[in-house]
Parts: structure tokens; sequence; C-alpha cells
């Protein structure tokens, strides 16, 4: 026997041991990082940054495959006891010797996970990982010439580029709203006094919002250079037109953060994923009723809110708790009892 | 049904009163809940993991008494938390809350003979949506037991003390049967649905991965100790199964407790639901440790009122809705373990014999012509 059928026979029969629960789930007491585990991190260290963002140093379990200067990370925390999943970019070098990652994190008004990680991360706590991810990277084949355009917390995928390759031209250009808003400015200020870096900061506060009509005043050479964006929604966009204007969207490689706002309201479209269809609800109707007029084999049990027989994963959009009216928006793991819960605008379940 | 109605002198609109009341607190706790409860349900889980383990480990060396002792008490301990405060809970989706896949109503198995997904439907669903409704809850009496006076009484009923005695030192197997609902399904036509087939297959998995466990594997780990690793878990299933049997008598049997007709459900309003499981359950009274031993469901009557909030707020929330059993004139049907399991045993007893001829009401021919 080979040794691999040996350890699936060893491990068959510890399942025996501990059902109905799995040999992990004991293992998991002591060991969550260890190889074989649900992907997790623990955290290390917790550095500010500015009075609102904070670098968070991250042990990841023996599973991470690495990550890829750029990429993001989604991470799971428990706040107020509820897991809640976001997704932050990598701002380590890819070659960090202790193998640890570090994500730079932003508080956003009203962010519950921003906030929390922000203000609330100890070292010592576990939080959930998945692997790195994203196409906002550099190309295998070094660019001669590059152009970092950046604004508030956009700079994060940015900086891992910066701290993970050097390359012989590189310009960047970063709003913030004050020096002191400036995420990674003495990291920035030490890169540009080794001439590695040639920056040109704007304060929006004083100097108002960067005019990309005018980028050329500051790089002129900016269309000849391979550009990584990477900001608020307004400034890509802005982005975008201006280089498709001069023929050569191909030199931008953007990067999203949010990549839609929720719109919540009352009642609105309501897609079954799996059955593939799609009709409008109300907003005090339950989706229950919704699926099953659409003739969508929903499950259920009592149908008042009790039972749990009808819980169902939101896949997008937002529901409306009938019973404290209370929202709930789609993410992983989010799962919603049809039965009690209406459209609270566009929004997809899985049935 | 019984002859008194216990609620005749409330109102419709203080029906609907006391159900929006009973509303306002349930949405505070669920305003409330948080990292501290979520704190709470994780303690308790890894603690009964480790206690688990720790016991099994112990009864490696059962052939020791001191180690058998030790082992099979841990054991039964860890197996009644498992049960009770922990699966029954997750089952009711108390915790899905929190969206932690792994604490999660939907990925839950519990160390029971009966799956997961089955139990869910009869207990959740049909126990705690007609509770104590004669014909539609079955929990009222597993269908073996005559539990009112309304009932029809068959000479079978005279052996219920003890079916309910052998029920209750096998009770997983009994809910594992009730949950199929074997009784009906055994004739000889439903016994070859598909979909009943389907669940019996089911169940047959459970109980055999069940018993591999508890009677085969750990035994032979245990080497020399295999026998008495045996009679441990079987000790420690027994236990466990003791408990469970009594806790959830005391929940609907004691005297005192209202059962329902089928037909005064129809049309239900949310108020009257409420106060159908305000009169058809009741609770243990004790201290902390009851509490926690029984999954808190102690707290019977706040948990057939909100069965869906974390079990560790019941005993805030009992306060609350002590107080509007008071307000609305209502029986809180409470008392000691021992108590109550006695008083379920008694009317075990009771209704195991045919009704005492009621009171002569007809007037009596003689007195009446002695009268003239
Ligand atoms: S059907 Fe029972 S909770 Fe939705």
């Amino acid at each position: 026997m080979t040794s691999t059928a040996l350890r699936s026979r060893a491990w068959k029969l510890l399942e025996m041991v501990t059902t109905p629960l799995l040999p992990s789930d004991y293992l998991d007491l002591v060991s969550p990082l260890r190889a074989g585990a649900d992907l997790r991190g623990r955290i290390e260290a917790v550095h500010p940054e500015t009075g609102d963002a904070a670098t968070i140093v991250i042990r990841p379990g023996r599973g991470w495959r690495g990550h890829t200067a750029g990429q993001y990370v989604r991470i799971g925390v428990d706040v107020d006891g509820v897991r809640l999943w976001r997704a932050y970019s990598v701002t380590s070098p890819t070659n960090r010797r202790d193998g640890r990652i570090t994500i730079t994190v932003k508080a956003i008004p009203d962010g519950k996970v921003s906030n929390h990680l922000v203000r609330m991360a100890q070292p010592g706590m576990l939080i959930q990982l998945d692997q790195a991810t994203g196409d906002f990277v550099l190309p295998e084949a070094k660019p001669a010439k590059v152009l970092y355009l950046t604004a508030g917390s956009g700079i994060t995928p940015v900086m891992g580029m910066l701290r993970d390759i050097d390359f012989d031209d590189v310009v960047m250009v970063h709003s913030a709203p004050k020096p002191h808003d400036v995420i990674f400015r003495s990291d920035l200020h030490d890169l540009v006094a080794d001439k590695k870096l040639r920056l040109t900061e704007l304060h929006t506060d004083t100097d108002g919002m960067l005019d990309i009509a005018r980028l050329g005043e500051l790089v002129p050479d900016w269309a000849e250079r391979e550009t990584w964006a990477c900001g608020p929604a307004g400034l890509l966009d802005a982005a975008e037109d201006h280089w498709t204007e001069h023929g050569v969207p191909e030199r931008l490689h953007t990067e999203r953060f949010r990549s839609g706002v929720v719109v919540t309201g009352d009642g609105g479209e309501v897609t079954f994923g799996t059955t593939n269809k799609t009709v409008d609800a109300d907003g005090a109707t339950p989706l229950l009723d919704v699926g099953e007029e659409a003739g969508v084999l929903m499950p259920s049990g009592c149908r008042m809110g009790i039972c749990f027989g009808c819980v169902t994963p939101l896949t997008a959009g937002a529901v409306r708790d009938l019973r404290t009216g209370e929202i709930t928006e789609a993410g992983p793991g989010v799962l919603i009892q049809t039965c009690v819960s209406a459209a609270a605008g566009p929004c997809e379940i899985e049935r | 049904m019984t002859a008194i109605d216990p609620t005749a002198h409330l109102t419709a609109e203080q029906i609907e009163e006391l159900g929006r009341e009973l509303d306002a607190i349930r949405d505070e706790v669920i305003a409330g809940r948080g990292e501290k409860d979520a704190a709470y349900i994780r303690k308790v889980i890894s603690a009964q993991r480790k206690l688990e383990l720790v016991s099994r480990g112990v009864l490696l060396f059962s052939i020791f008494p001191p180690a058998w002792l030790i082992g099979t008490a841990g054991l039964s301990v860890a197996k009644i938390m498992e049960n009770m405060e922990i699966g029954h809970n997750v089952l009711h989706g108390q915790w899905d809350w929190m969206r932690d896949p792994k604490i999660h109503s939907t990925t839950w198995d519990w160390d029971h003979v009966s799956p997961a997904e089955q139990w869910k439907h009869s207990h959740n669903e049909l126990h705690h949506t007609y509770t104590n409704v004669i014909g539609k809850d079955n929990d009222l009496g597993y269908g073996i037991m005559r539990v009112d006076e309304d009932q029809k009484w068959y000479p079978f009923h005279l052996g219920q003390p003890l079916w309910n005695f052998i029920n209750a030192c096998f009770f997983e197997y009994g809910i594992a049967a009730y949950d199929l609902d074997l009784g009906r399904n055994l004739h000889k036509r439903r016994r070859k649905n598909p979909e009943f087939r389907a669940r019996a297959r089911a169940v047959g998995r459970k109980i055999r991965k069940q018993v591999l466990k508890d009677y085969v594997i750990h035994p032979l780990l245990s080497g020399p100790s295999f026998l008495t690793t045996l009679a441990a878990t079987f000790t420690a299933n027994l236990v466990r199964n003791i408990w469970s049997h009594s806790v959830i008598m005391c929940g609907h049997f004691p005297e005192g407790v209202q059962v329902f007709e089928r037909r005064s459900i129809k049309g239900e309003t949310r108020g009257q639901w409420y106060l159908r499981q305000m009169m058809g359950s009741a609770n243990i009274s004790g201290g902390k440790a009851m509490h926690f031993m029984t999954g808190n469901l102690s707290h019977q009557i706040e948990h057939h009122l909100f069965p869906d909030l974390p079990s560790n707020r019941y005993a805030e929330v009992a306060v609350k809705v002590r107080g509007l059993f008071e307000k609305y004139e209502l029986k809180y049907v409470t008392g000691p373990l021992p108590k109550q399991v006695y008083s379920a045993w008694h009317k075990v007893f009771r209704l195991s014999l045919p009704n005492k001829k009621p009171k002569v009401t007809t007037p009596d021919r003689e007195q009446e012509l002695a009268a003239v």
C-alpha cells in the first residue's frame, strides 16, 4: 500500500473514533494553524500607520500558498460575535523571511470590520483567511517605466508592489487629504531618499482633487508608462477615460475595492440562482412565498421563523427581516430564513 | 381540553398585547446579542470536547476501577453537554447569527442516533409549531402513551409506565424511531415508500457509526480494558438517555400543563400561539449548574416562546416572562427537578388506567322519589 493510501485509511479510522465530529474538530483545539486545517491566521502585531490606519502582521496557517505583489486576501473576522469577511491588499513583500504577511487597514466611517481591526485587533487573535487572489499584479517581464497612480487606501496594493520589486524608473502620484493622512508616508520618503522612487504627493484638502486631464503636467511621459491605479471609483473612472482617449488603454491596470454598493429598498427583483428564475417581489412578501409562487422548490417548515428549515444562502443584494426590520446584506456564508425575509432591493438567493 | 380553561379570563386584545410584549423581549435580546454570547458557546464547545477527550483517555485504563469511575462520570457529563446545551441548541439555529459555518444548524451533527436533519424536522418544525396539540405534536406521549384524560384508553396503555421506562433507557433510539414515525410507517404499504426508506437508511448509517464508535472502536483501542470500556460507554449512554428523558418529560408532562385540541389552533394569531406555548410548557427550578446540564431546557417555557434565542440568555428572559405570567394572571408551572419528574411519572401511571367514572351527575331516581 502506498503511503497516501495508508494515510487515508488511518484518517478514516480516526474519523470513526471521533464521529459525529471530525478529527480536525479536536485538532483545531490545539493547533488551528496546522497543515490541513481550514486556512486561518494569527495576528502577531498591530502597528499604527496614521490616525485611522494600521498595519496588521499575520502569521498565516501552514496551508498558505503565498501571494503575488498587488494581490488581496479575504479575511474573516468576528465582530460582535458575527463573522464578517472583507478583502484587503497584502502590503508585505512576497519574500518576507519570517513567512508573515501584512495587511494595512484604514478605518472607514461605519466600517464594521475596518474599525474593529484598526482599534480592537490584538496580538494572538485568530482570523479566518482565504488564499491570496486578484489580477492587479505586475507582469513577468519588467516594464521599463512604471507609474503608480493612487489615492487614499488605494496605496496598499501598490505598497506591496513597491516593496517587492525594484524598477529602474518609477513614478508615483498619490493623493490624500492631508500629509498626516498619507499611509506609509515615511516608507515612501525613504524610497525617495534612496532614489528608488519619484513621488508626487497631493494633499487634496489644500491642493484640491487631482485633475486627470492635467496629469501630463506632473508626469509628462505618463502615456509611455505601464500604469497601476488604485483608489476611489471617481479617480479610476476618470483614468480609464483618459487612457482610452489617448489610445493607450492597455497600459492602464486598475483595482476597485468596492465592486458595487448594495442598493436597499422596499422589495425588488429576486433571482433564484440555481433554477435561474427572476421575479419581482414586494417588500412585505416572504421570499419563501415568492419562490413557491415562481415554482421554485423551496425548503420550509414552520413558516413562522422558528424551525430554521428554510435557511438558504443569500448570494447578492439585501433582504429585510420581517420581524425586526433588520437588513441583511449578501456575503460569503450569509444564510437567511426565507420565511421571514423579504426583498430589500434586488437580491439573489441560491435555490 | 381541561374542563376549565385557565386563559378564559383574557380578552382577545389582551392576548395580542401579551404577544407584543413578548416580541419586545425577543427584540431586546436579539439587539444585544454579541461577542459575549459567541464566546460563551465557543467556550462550552471547547470544554465539552476536552472533557470527552480526557474521559475517553482515562477509559483506556478502565480496567482499574477508579479510572472506570472517573472516565464514566466524565463521559456521561460530556455526552449530556453535547446533546443538551450544544446539540439541541445549535440545531435550533440559536447560534446561526454568528455565521460560523462550524457552529451552524445546517452543518451540525450530534452524538445521537437520530440524524440532525430528521430531528430538526420532527422537533423544530412539528413539535415547536404544534406544541401540545394532540394528534399533531407527537412529543406528547411519543405515540405510545396516553397523556390526557380526554384521550381514549386502550388496554395497551396499562403498560405505559414500562414503555416509558424502556424509552428512558434507550431514549436516543426512541427519538430516532419517533423521527422516522416508525409506528405509522411500518404498515405494509408505507414501508415501501422510497422517501421513508431513504430516511430509514440514513438512521441506519448513523446508528452504525455511533455503535461502532462507542461499542467497538473505543473498546478495541483500550486493549485489555475492552470490556470495561464497553461497559463504561454503555453506562454513559444510559445516564445521558435517562437524564435527557427526565428533563424532557419535565418540559410538557407535569400536572398543570395544558394540551390542546386540533381545531383550537385553526387561524391562531401570534398572540394565541405564544399563549399556547406558555400554557403548554413547564420549567425546572434550580441553580446555574442545573440549568446548564439541562441545556437550559429547564427554561422550557422561555425556550418554547423563543426557540431561536441563544440558550445562555434564557435565564434573564425568564425573569421578564414570569412577570408577564403574573401580569396576565396565568400559572407559571415550575418546580425542582424531583418534584417535576415525580409529577410527570405520576401522570404516566394515572393515565395508564381508564378514567375514574365521573361523579354522579344525573339526579338519583330514589332521592327524587323520596323528595316528592
Ligand atoms: S420555515 Fe421554519 S424558520 Fe422558516
